[in-house]
Parts: structure tokens; C-alpha cells; sequence
């Protein structure tokens, strides 16, 4: 589904990514760590095709398209989906004006029908109730004056009604106290598939005790230093992240 | 006062056209209005038209006004097309109440004045200077003081028409008054009118009002127009102000407020039209416990200029006021805010919050925004700030990672900024209107 081989990346001149391969699967669940400054948010933002950043080399390809090539907007509508760990507020529209908006420029460009109000209203009910949350956002404008909760969870409805094929969650866990952290994890779980993949961004393994990956990834120094199973996230729990940067420069070495 | 190679000036030009105003049409008017328009033309006769180097003119030249040779406006003709575009432009069926008016001139025929609640009064002013005499000169120019700008100082000397509304003591109004000031610039080579319109709230007295200066085609006229309004203690009024002047007009205005004790007045206000406007928005809080909020929303496109310049007075203690202006500047439009917040001593426990958004969507766009604090009272409340800028990359960028094309969020961004001040409109007709407007802005 996605294929990274050998990125490089920066912004005005600075490389952040220096080599980093990735390759994931439908259905598969990639854990990607590392310390602060590792260049784990960057990488995300890179996949989700933030115009600051320039791909300097390497490549990426999503079901066979060259995304280095397509804007941001593009790539949504192939099938990305980036949370981010810090959206921004949109004064004046509201959640559910946006999310219809976002919606249908996916639908338009799948040739579907675009859904008017109530059509989607209905819609965004049944995923509402599909994840156990109440209204309460989505006729408030987007994340203006939300909590820093409020926000994240605004990011997991919006993946619920744009059912991307291959998800990025930047620390999607930060800043959320661990019931928080439960029960966003909870609904994510619920979007689970074998055809819909995740990659999750974060710097502490405990989202990942309740959204389980099949792979855990360690970024350091904008390249993959290691790859393991759940297994490695709990060793990095217990040990930090120091160990690493010894690993790290063997392999650099 | 002449200036060198004009052989008269403006000002010359406007006293020469009151006097020839004050000997024929407006010769019935009562003689507290004859005195008072005298000595408003002797003001204006002194001042002249305003100019950059007074500090609340910094950024408005008015110079093309006064260079260009305007004549009072004669009534025109009622068409049918003029029947149809007022219709087209009125709230509500046929229970309306609504007061229509052609290039400064009441119109009859096109108003909608049966009907109205008990005591409840709309029309126009030349009329209520007979049937409401005392109520009229109690009120009329006692608040936009002539002192205070030139051009309201020129609106007075040429009152002769414009709206007037009552809401008597405890009367709550189910529909809103509509006052339209239609402008048919097809009528006549370079007309101005000078509507001045008085609205009264008695005690305890609510409802909203709507009052629309509308364009019918395109060309060179000026309105200059002044509204007073006076909310009695514990009245609640709603006033909604829709500018959509020709893009060759110019509008110039004062809308003044004079609220009394627990009242509270809402001001909803959007500047679309002229091709050079500036309204004064002064709002007085005179009694404990007033409330006031000014709402406003510009947008500009081509070479169109417009200037708010708004005062809220605290006069007196515990009265909170709320000001949200949002601009939205296209091509080489240019915006300007100012926004004066005055505590008197004594107006203890004010609390009052401004803030005036600027969205600039080209590079040639412009907007300039100072807020002007003058507290006298120590135990006080005051925010104000400000933004102005292009659109936001960060924004953009999240919502093209939701799938919307650039343009798609480019034009999301904007409605928002309109929106956000729609959401102050509650009639739902009158903001399908609004909203249209708002769109309309979009697409260019």
C-alpha cells in the first residue's frame, strides 16, 4: 500500500529525514517512536504532503501513485489521512459544515453523489454512535476553544467519516491523560480493518497497549534505526530512549 | 475660504445649496428645525469637508466627495421595475412593516406601514416632524452631534427626510421595522441625498430593525445618512445595517446610539457597496447596567475603501460592551477600524471587549486597525485585539489534508470570516440574504 524507500527531507535547507524506509500493508497497524526531534512528526507531515517541506530524495508511493508529486489535497482524496497533533482552529465554520465540505470533495472525486445537510447529518449520527460520542462538537466551529482533548477527539471523528484507506496519527496521545488516551483509542480500534492501515506517531508506548501494532519502528536521526514487534515498544518503555542513539550510530557507522 | 485655482470651493457650493434648499422645498419645516439647520451650515461653513491631517481622517480622504459638484436629489419617477427590486429586497409577505425611500424621498408606494402594533410608529421623518412633533425635537440631533464630524454637521442643515420608528413603553415587536433607502443613480447626473433617520425605544420597549441602503444600478451618487437611535431604560433592540451602495457611490454615515439604564442594543453591521465609505459608529452607554454589542462584517473587492470608525462611551458604572468587526479585503480594497473606547470617571466595573479581524486576500489589499483606549476609572475591564493578514498556510494545509482543494479552502476560510458575523443575524430571512452576499464574494 505505502512503499518509502531511501527519503530524504527538509525544510529551507535543513534535512530532517535522512533515508528513511517504510513499507506497509493493508490491515497492518505501524508503530513509529523515537525521541523528541527524531523526526517522527516531520515524517508525518511529509506523508500527508505539508507544502514546508521538501522531499530532497528517495521515494514514496501509495497503491502505485508517486505521492511526492501530489499536493496535499490529492493525497487525501487517494485515501491519507493525517490526525494532527495540533490542529488548528477554524473560526466561523462549524464541525459539521466543515466535515461535510471535506466530505463531499472526497465523494466528488470518487464520482459518488455529494450528500446534501440531511443525508449527512444521518450520516455523521450513525458514526457518532458508532464510536459512543455525543454531538457536543460538531456544531461548534472547528477546534475553536476546544481542550486539547476536545481536539484530538476531533481528529478520530473526522477519521470516521472520511474512512481513509491508510491513517497517520501524530501523538495523537500527547497532552491526554490515560483515560483519554483509552478511549481514543478505543474508537480507532473500531476503524480496524484489513484493508485500512495506520501508522501511529508517538513518543510513549502506552496508546499502543491499547491499539496494538503489528510493527514497532525506532526513528532516530531521520532514519529507521530499528524495527520490531510490540515487543521492542515495551523495551523502550522500560529502558528510554538513550540505548538508542549507540544502535543508531552503529548502523550510521 | 477659496482655494487657489478652484473658483469655489466645495464648501462655498454647499452653502450656496442650502440656501437655495432652505428658501424653497424645505420651507415648511417647523422653527427649532430651520435654527438648528442654520447653525449646522455656519458649522459646516468653518470646517469644510474633513481632511487627512484631523486624526480621525488619517486614512480617508474624502477629497473625491468634495470634488465632485453633487445636487440634492429630485424624487424620481416610481417604475416598475423600481416596485419589483423593492419587493425583491424586503423581508417578509405582506404583513411587513416596512418604510421605503428613492433617492432620500419617502416613497408610500412602496411601504408597508398598515398593520403596525399598537402605539408602534414607521414612516418618514418629514412626516413625524407634524404628527410627532414633540417626540421629534425632543430627540433629533441631540446625540450625532454636528461638533463631533463635518458631515453629519451637512446632514443636518439639509434634514428634510429619512426614517422614523417608535416602539412605545413595554411594546415588544413581533416583526421587524425595515427602513430601505433605495438609490436609483439612473435618475440624475451626480445626486446626493442626506437621509436622517430617528428610531425611539420607549421603556421596556424590543424588537429589531433593519435598515438597508440598497443600489438599484450602478453610478456616481452620495449618501450621506445619520441615524440616532434612543433605547429608553430596559429596552432591547436589535438593529441590523446592510450597506450595498453602488461600487462608484460613496456613503458616508453616522450611526449613533444613546442607550439608557439595563438597556441593551445590538448592532449587526455590513459594509459591501461604495466605492469610498465611512461610517462613525458612536455608542453611548448612559445608564447602570446598559449592555451594548457592535457586530460588523466588510468585504471589499477592486478599489472599494471603507473606514469604521466606532466609539463606545462608558458613561456610567457597570455597563459591558462587545465589539467584533471582521474584514475581508480583495484585490486593492482597502479597510480601516478604528475603535475608541471611552470611560468616563466613574463608570466603575466596565467591562469591554474588542476585537476587529482583518483578512487580506491579495498582496495589493490593505487594512489598517488602532484601537484607542481613553480610561478615567480605575476598576475596569478593557481587551482589544487585533489581526490582519493573508490566509493562514497552516490552516490551509489542514484543510487540503482533509481532501479540500486549495481553492475550496481558500474559499472556506473566507466564508468563515463572514459567518462568523451572519451568526449575530437572527432573522433567518434577512441572513439567507446576507449569506448570499457573502458567497457571491467568494467566487471572485
Amino acid at each position: 500500500m505505502l512503499e518509502v524507500k531511501n527519503l530524504h527531507s527538509g525544510v529551507e535547507g535543513v534535512e530532517i529525514l535522512k533515508g528513511v524506509d517504510l513499507t506497509v500493508k493493508p490491515g497492518e497497524v505501524h508503530a513509529i517512536m523515537g525521541p523528541n526531534g527524531s523526526g517522527k512528526s516531520t515524517f508525518a507531515q511529509v506523508l500527508a504532503g505539508h507544502p514546508a517541506y521538501e522531499v530532497t530524495g528517495g521515494s514514496v508511493t501509495f497503491e502505485g501513485k508517486d505521492l511526492v508529486e501530489m499536493d496535499a489535497d490529492e493525497r487525501a482524496r487517494a485515501g491519507i489521512f493525517l490526525a494532527f497533533q495540533y490542529p488548528v482552529a477554524i473560526r466561523g465554520i462549524t464541525n459539521a459544515y466543515f466535515l461535510q465540505s471535506a466530505l463531499n470533495a472526497v465523494r466528488k472525486d470518487q464520482g459518488l453523489e455529494e450528500l446534501d445537510t440531511l443525508d449527512f447529518a444521518e450520516l455523521l449520527e450513525k458514526k457518532l454512535e458508532m464510536i459512543g460520542w455525543d454531538d457536543s462538537l460538531i456544531h461548534r466551529a472547528v477546534n475553536d476553544g476546544f481542550s486539547g482533548g476536545e481536539k484530538k477527539r476531533n481528529e478520530i471523528l473526522q477519521l470516521a467519516v472520511l474512512e481513509p484507506k491508510l491513517a497517520i496519527l501524530d501523538e495523537t496521545d500527547s497532552g491526554l491523560d490515560i483515560d483519554a488516551v483509552k478511549e481514543v483509542a478505543a474508537a480507532v480500534n473500531r476503524f480496524r480493518s484489513e484493508d485500512r492501515a495506520f501508522i501511529v506517531v508517538t513518543h510513549y508506548e502506552r496508546i499502543l497497549n491499547y491499539f496494538t501494532p503489528d510493527h514497532v519502528h525506532v526513528l532516530a536521526g531521520g532514519k529507521v534505526v530499528m524495527s520490531g514487534d510490540m515487543k521492542l515498544a515495551l523495551e523502550l518503555e522500560a529502558k528510554g530512549y538513550d540505548w538508542i542513539a549507540g544502535e543508531a550510530a552503529a548502523v550510521a557507522g | 475660504m477659496t482655494r487657489a485655482g478652484d473658483p469655489k470651493s466645495a464648501t462655498e457650493r454647499y452653502v450656496a445649496a442650502f440656501e437655495s434648499f432652505a428658501g424653497n422645498g424645505a420651507s415648511g419645516a417647523p422653527g427649532w428645525l430651520k435654527t438648528k439647520r442654520e447653525s449646522a451650515i455656519s458649522r459646516f461653513a468653518e470646517t469644510g469637508f474633513p481632511h487627512s491631517r484631523l486624526e480621525a481622517w488619517r486614512f480617508t480622504d474624502v477629497k473625491p466627495i468634495a470634488g465632485e459638484h453633487f445636487v440634492l436629489a429630485a424624487k424620481p419617477e416610481v417604475s416598475a421595475a423600481i416596485r419589483q427590486a423593492a419587493d425583491a429586497q424586503l423581508l417578509g409577505g405582506a404583513e411587513r412593516h416596512a418604510a421605503v425611500f428613492l433617492n432620500g424621498h419617502f416613497v408610500p408606494e412602496l411601504s408597508s406601514l398598515e398593520g403596525l402594533p399598537q402605539g408602534v410608529k414607521l414612516g418618514s421623518l418629514r412626516a413625524a416632524l407634524e404628527s410627532d412633533a414633540k417626540l421629534v425635537e425632543e430627540h433629533l440631533t441631540r446625540y450625532a452631534r454636528d461638533e463631533r464630524n463635518p458631515l453629519t454637521a451637512l446632514s443636518t442643515a439639509f434634514i428634510s427626510d429619512g426614517g422614523f420608528a417608535y416602539i412605545p413603553d413595554d411594546v415588544v415587536l413581533e416583526r421587524p421595522l425595515q427602513l430601505l433607502f433605495l438609490a436609483d443613480p439612473a435618475s440624475g447626473s451626480n445626486p446626493m441625498w442626506h437621509p436622517r433617520t430617528l428610531i425611539v425605544a420607549g421603556r421596556g420597549a424590543g424588537g429589531s430593525l433593519v435598515e438597508s441602503y440598497v443600489a438599484l444600478g450602478d453610478g456616481t451618487y452620495w449618501t450621506n445618512a445619520v441615524t440616532e437611535v434612543v433605547l429608553g431604560e430596559h429596552a432591547k433592540i436589535d438593529t441590523y445595517r446592510v450597506q450595498r451602495e453602488s461600487v462608484q457611490a460613496y456613503h458616508t454615515a453616522t450611526t449613533e446610539s444613546y442607550q439608557a439604564r439595563g438597556s441593551v442594543f445590538k448592532l449587526v453591521n455590513f459594509t459591501f457597496g461604495a466605492e469610498l465609505s465611512r461610517q462613525d459608529i458612536n455608542a453611548v452607554l448612559d445608564g447602570e447596567g446598559a449592555d451594548c454589542t457592535l457586530d460588523g462584517l466588510s468585504m471589499l473587492e477592486g478599489r472599494q475603501h471603507t473606514d469604521h470608525h466606532t466609539t463606545l462611551e462608558h458613561a456610567q458604572p457597570h455597563c459591558t460592551s462587545w465589539e467584533y468587526f471582521n474584514g475581508v479585503f480583495d484585490d486593492r480594497a482597502r479597510g480601516v477600524f478604528t475603535g475608541r473606547i471611552i470611560v468616563r470617571p466613574g463608570a466603575q466595573q466596565t467591562d469591554s471587549k474588542q476585537t476587529n479581524n482583518n483578512l487580506l486576500l491579495s498582496e495589493r489589499a490593505r487594512a489598517d486597525s488602532q484601537p484607542q483606549l481613553e480610561i478615567y476609572a480605575d476598576d475596569v475591564k478593557c481587551t482589544h485585539g487585533a489581526t490582519l493578514g493573508p490566509i493562514d498556510d497552516e490552516h490551509l494545509f489542514y484543510l487540503q489534508s482533509r481532501g479540500l482543494s486549495r481553492q475550496e479552502a481558500r474559499h472556506l476560510l473566507t466564508y468563515g470570516f463572514g459567518s462568523e458575523i451572519l451568526e449575530a443575524v437572527k432573522l433567518d430571512r434577512l441572513k439567507e440574504q446576507l449569506d448570499g452576499m457573502v458567497r457571491d464574494r467568494l467566487s471572485g
